[in-house]
């Protein structure tokens, strides 16, 4: 269960990202966070976990507040914390196998992480972990030489890796093809469930948020603007969120017979009949 | 230039006539300023001398060949030494630029004014040449390979801390933010976030700094700093000319070597 109070936070340049964001994540449930960008997502998940120093407000996970810990108890509660990056975040020159482990340097002491000394269980997990997301012939390869698809399973099973209670993922799918994007997603979500975490989700694309989240939050100029269930996410919500525009697919086929508003189509219906 | 209408037609020039002048001038000025240098070189040169080049260099060479073989006897164990200063003296300097790099690159300094006084330790090194910094340490420790060895060390240090402190600002953030959201230790983020990604970077550079102190090392004896430099300096005082090319020979030879292993290296790396 995570609770953000009235979080707020001013670069030094003087930029506003977040103007009071209050929220609430309960466990084993995926929200969806959509907005313009430039609007605070990245800014909002990276404060959850203090990549971003917050200017003010609380954080609380399971009653905690993270906004208030020194840094021994920070790196405590970050192990907590799976995170799951646009651009994979892989340390391209080490292997699969080591990019996995990185997920337990928090539990492990430095000069055992120093000499890849990891205990066998965690050896054992991260062997599971990646058969579970389907790249145990990729163990041993270094992670530049595998496909987009590819090191986003690995960066989930690194955050996995983690134990963590709150998985934090931004903008999963930006980089990735249409396909590789739905199995990225629908794999983040069986995870999710399987261990039964608390999800918060980055995503630019609409049409994947309303499919794979139970709850959509929009944010707008760090300000959240709409909080409901993803089945109530429609074109109003989107204008209402993103502004003023013409969310409907039109066929653009002059021969055609049938009557406009036979063609119009909002976006959330493309594809279906 | 900004699109200019002209007779009802949209036309598009590179630059403004006001642009085309100026340039038209400066090229002009740089003409004039080559020109007038040139007169004072020339009234500054004793052209008989020039003249006589030719019929010189044929004497330089005649009395340069054969090269003296027996004299390699000599030359391969200063040529050991000359070897020995180099790749100590970029040891050393690889080294302390390691740590020298980390407190001086933005986002590992610990501290702005740390910073700072890395970074005038850095210049000082690079602005003055390894002959002279051979002198001041000649003076200093006595002459020999030590002094040598600090002298490639000291002037290396400046060239690799910087070039390995930009390697570490232009780093990709990314990953170093995923592995600090794993709750590693600053140290873990070091090992695992940044080493990987700098340590091809300063393996490339180590080797290619070890290359031109090869170069530098040869020349170091001349000032007393012990290798091939002090018998190329003999040599030459002793007017033995062909002494002078089987040393110019050694050198030529190590250079190619050593290029040869650092092209290898940095090809190993990519």
């Amino acid at each position: 269960m995570i609770e953000i109070r009235d979080l707020k936070k001013k670069y030094p340049s003087g930029q506003e990202a977040l103007k009071g964001v209050n929220l609430e994540v309960h466990n084993n449930e995926v929200i969806a966070l959509i907005g313009p960008s430039g609007a605070g997502k990245s800014t909002l998940i990276r404060c959850i976990n203090r990549l971003v120093e917050p200017t003010s407000g609380q954080v609380l996970i399971d009653g905690k507040d993270i906004t208030s810990l020194n840094t021994s108890e920070l790196r405590k509660q970050r192990k907590k914390i799976g995170m799951i990056f646009q651009e994979y975040a892989l340390v391209d020159r080490l292997t699969v196998m080591e990019n996995v482990l990185s997920g337990r340097l928090g539990y492990t002491g430095f000069w055992k992480s120093l000499f890849r000394k990891f205990p066998s269980e965690d050896i054992s997990k991260a062997y599971a972990l990646l058969e579970r997301v389907g790249l145990s012939d990729y163990v041993d390869s270094r992670a530049d030489q595998l496909s987009g698809g590819q090191r986003q399973r690995v960066g989930i099973a690194r955050a996995l890796m983690q134990d963590p209670t709150l998985l934090l993922v931004d903008e999963p799918t930006a980089s990735l093809d249409p396909k590789t994007s739905r199995q990225v997603m629908r794999l983040i979500i069986e995870l999710v469930q399987e261990h039964k975490l608390a999800c918060i989700i980055n995503i630019h694309d609409v049409i994947l948020a309303k499919q794979f989240a139970q709850r959509i939050i929009g944010l707008q100029a760090g300000q959240v603007v709409y909080e409901g269930k993803s089945d109530d996410l429609d074109t109003n919500v989107l204008t209402k969120i993103y502004g003023e525009e013409d969310w409907n697919v039109k066929k653009k086929d002059s021969n055609s017979d049938d009557s406009e508003e036979d063609d119009a189509q909002d976006i959330f219906s493309l594809g279906e009949k | 230039m900004p699109l200019v209408k002209k007779n009802d037609v949209l036309e598009w020039k590179r630059r403004t006539p006001r642009q085309t002048l100026t340039r038209f001038i400066l090229l002009l000025v740089a003409i004039v300023a080559v020109l007038v240098s040139w007169s004072f070189i020339s009234a500054e040169t004793t052209w008989e001398f020039v003249k006589d080049a030719p019929r010189q260099i044929q004497d330089f060479l005649s009395r340069m060949f054969p090269p003296d073989i027996k004299y390699f006897g000599k030359i391969l164990p200063a040529l050991w030494d000359t070897i020995t200063i180099s790749v100590f003296g970029t040891g050393i300097a690889v080294v302390l630029s390691f740590f020298l790099a980390i407190l001086a690159a933005k986002n590992t300094s610990p501290h702005p004014a740390v910073r700072l006084v890395v970074l005038t330790i850095i210049v000082a090194s690079r602005s003055v040449n390894s002959m002279i910094w051979a002198m001041i340490l000649v003076q200093l420790v006595g002459p020999g390979l030590f002094a040598s060895i600090l002298a490639i060390a000291v002037r290396s240090l400046g060239m690799v801390s910087k070039l390995f402190y930009e390697a570490i600002e232009e780093i990709d953030k990314e990953p170093i933010e995923a592995i600090t959201a794993t709750g590693a230790s600053k140290l873990q983020i070091f090992v695992y976030g940044y080493l990987p990604q700098l340590l091809p970077t300063f393996i490339g550079t180590a080797v290619y700094r070890w290359e031109n102190n090869i170069r530098e090392s040869t020349i170091i004896g001349i000032v007393g700093g012990g290798g091939i430099g002090l018998l190329l300096n003999s040599a030459i005082n002793l007017l033995a000319w062909n002494k002078v090319l089987s040393v110019l020979m050694s050198i030529l030879a190590t250079v190619v070597f050593a290029e040869y292993v650092s092209a290898r290296v940095r090809k190993a790396l990519s």
